[in-house]
């Protein structure tokens, strides 16, 4: 197939899916369009959690720490002044948050600088454990995600403490959020295929090896972190304005167990499985409601149970790391190539059907 | 600060790391053999001082029946687990484990939560006495839980060390830790020693989790999460894989910890970020650990 016709394909799904948003935003009601949301917010950091643990096989706990980063960074910057004033009780907000606001049209700018700021998080992390064999950057990442809530919870200055920040402006619409979410796939999945993302999948398949090769190990491994921080950050930053609120408990480890559970479905290592994995995480999680709220079913009367789905959603991650490692992707990534071979199989198989008909 | 005020914090930094020993030791062992992160071991911890709460409080048996039987469930507890989640997954990429130690964690705290509720429960009236009471040292007050939680640490540590050092399980667990493929050639049932490493470092978990019952009269589903998380950070302290390693580190961070409050107690709220930090500082200053001799990797 020509390089023309995927990418005439792909910009045919594209637009049929902007079409989608634009009639969406017009006529579904807000909890659906709240969804669709939540579900780009979670393919842009499912897609950047793979680079990272599938990808380049790092084992990261850290993607809540860079979210939380990010959140708080777009709170900070795009809440109105008024909100600023009124909701820090404790203590005065700390300059320079308390003189601006950025107004709307600059909000990419903001979900940029939680991106950023991630980044830094991500390197302060990446680089002491990195340098290491072994799986130091595990026990770090995980230490830094509960220093961001005690932080978080700390510096009333700038957080609110406990209190979090409320009020934010909901900006993250439709077009936000999933021109974000492509622009994630197509930047993770490019970066998988370039020369980096083969020298980050020699060093998953074995460090030692790829280090006779001539790679700089550290290099990448560092390269594949602090992309998936940015990422993880502009998830954060897009999560604060959809919600329009942020406090320590939002950015807590169990995020960073969805995530873990959505990239292991998906298939580690495949960037396309992460992001239709996000997606239908995001449907899965919302159907699930149903087994914390009380049902009665005739004479049979079900308590619903609180904290059920984690209990679920814990059971599904050790079955599929037990029976099911590959997930729905594998390593293999979406393409027209494989959909188009589906269609010629099933083409193949019907006219051989008529074929042998004829013949009795 | 008086001398009584510094004492007082020197012992309770002592209690509190000694605790955090114990719960290193199992992170140690594990680690020193399959090179896993055994995420689940803060939660076995947790198991156990529930065990002992409802041994003590539903089943009402007297304390010397419940240790043994606390331990003896965490042990199969930790047993289980190798043996469900962890053995399977041997001989594939080391990132399957830890992800299904993940969420084997996961599983133990949420399951907690639903079954046996969020809200903490008071451990208080189940306290034996010579925890409770106050020892008067001098004219300087000490709580029972700095003397004895300490002393009985230091007795579950020698007896781990007699069967590291003077036993054949223990002999054996040292030659898997150094090779696993020789020592299976040599006819050791490689899978029956891991199996073993994994309910004695369970045992002295729960052990510390009864003991962290009685310093903080109080359990709920998530407490393990802190402990374990900087256990673990004491097993890397101590240099990773070396069991006298894990108890100094947990002493050390401990009594930092302790002492960062007791010299700073404006920056009290802090005192996790502050263990993170000599996390972050020994990784790039002494990776290896004060005691860890550099790790080779298995090629």
């Amino acid at each position: 197939m020509s390089q023309r016709t995927r990418q005439i394909l792909t910009s045919g799904v594209l637009l049929a899916w902007a079409l989608f948003l634009w009639w969406a935003e017009r006529n579904l009601d807000a909890y659906y369009v709240r969804v669709l949301n939540t579900a780009a917010i979670y393919v842009v950091a499912a897609v950047s959690y793979t680079l990272i643990n599938g990808i380049a096989g790092q084992f990261s706990l850290g993607p809540n720490g860079f979210m939380a980063l990010g959140g708080y960074v777009v709170a900070l910057l795009i809440l109105p002044l008024a909100q600023k004033e009124m909701g820090w009780i404790l203590e005065p907000l700390a300059w320079p948050f308390n003189t601006f606001s950025l107004p709307p049209h600059l909000f990419p700018l903001a979900v940029l600088a939680g991106g950023i700021v991630a980044v830094a998080g991500g390197f302060v992390v990446g680089f002491p454990s990195l340098r290491l064999r072994g799986d130091y950057l595990a026990i770090a990442t995980f230490g830094f995600g509960e220093i961001i809530f005690v932080l978080a919870n700390n510096l009333i200055g700038l957080t609110n403490g406990a209190m979090g920040i409320k009020g934010i402006p909901n900006y993250a619409t439709l077009w936000w959020t999933w021109g974000w979410a492509i622009f994630t796939i197509w930047v993770v999945r490019n970066l998988a295929q370039s020369s980096f993302g083969r020298a980050m999948k020699a060093i998953r398949e074995d460090e030692v090896a790829a280090a006779a090769m001539g790679i700089n190990v550290f290099r990448l491994k560092l390269l594949a972190l602090v992309v998936s921080a940015f990422f993880g950050g502009v998830a954060g930053g897009l999560l604060a304005a959809l919600i329009s609120t942020v406090s320590p408990t939002i950015f807590t480890f169990t995020m960073t167990f969805n995530l873990l559970v959505i990239i292991v479905l998906g298939g580690l290592g495949s960037t396309t499985g992460a992001a239709v994995t996000a997606v239908l995480f995001t449907v899965l999680q919302e159907l699930l409601r149903i087994v914390e709220t009380p049902i009665r079913i005739g004479p049979l009367q079900l308590p619903g149970v609180s904290g059920m789905r984690m209990v679920i959603f814990s059971v599904l991650l050790v079955a599929l790391m037990l029976f099911y490692r590959r997930g729905l992707f594998g390593r293999s990534e979406f393409s027209w190539e494989w959909v188009l071979g589906k269609f010629r199989q099933r083409g193949m198989a019907s006219a051989s059907d008529q074929s042998g008909n004829l013949e009795a | 600060m008086t001398l009584e005020t510094l004492v007082q914090q020197l012992m309770n930094g002592i209690s509190l790391g000694s605790l955090y020993a114990l719960i290193a030791i199992g992170y140690t062992m594990v680690y020193g053999i399959l090179r896993l992160i055994n995420f689940a071991h803060g939660d076995v911890f947790m198991v156990g001082a529930y065990t002992a709460f409802y041994l003590v409080s539903f089943f009402l048996l007297p304390w010397w029946a419940v240790v043994p039987l606390t331990l003896l469930a965490a042990a199969l507890l930790g047993m289980f687990i190798d043996r469900v989640a962890y053995r399977p997954l041997r001989q594939e990429p080391r990132i399957s484990a830890l992800i299904t130690a993940v969420g084997v964690s996961f599983f133990l705290e949420t399951l907690g939560i639903v079954v046996l509720g969020a809200r903490p429960k008071g451990f208080t009236e189940y306290i034996p006495g010579l925890f409770a009471r106050v020892y008067d040292l001098a004219g300087i007050k000490i709580p029972g839980v700095a003397v004895w939680v300490p002393l009985l640490s230091l007795a579950c540590l020698g007896l781990l060390l007699y069967i590291i050092y003077n036993t054949k399980v223990g002999m054996a667990m040292r030659a898997v830790a150094t090779d696993i493929e020789t020592v299976r050639l040599m006819g050791v049932n490689v899978d029956r020693i891991i199996s073993y490493t994994f309910a004695l470092g369970s045992a002295l978990a729960a052990a510390g989790g009864i003991m962290w019952a009685f310093k903080f009269w109080q359990i709920q589903p998530l407490m393990g999460i802190y402990p374990g998380w900087k256990a673990f950070t004491a097993a890397v302290v101590g240099g990773i894989g070396n069991i006298t390693g894990a108890m100094l580190g947990g002493f050390i961070i401990g009594l930092a910890e302790i002492m960062a409050v007791a010299f700073f107690p404006d920056f009290s709220g802090y005192r996790d970020a502050f263990v993170f930090a000599i996390l972050i500082a020994f990784l790039l200053v002494k990776p290896t650990g004060i005691l860890g001799e550099s790790l080779k990797e298995k090629v």
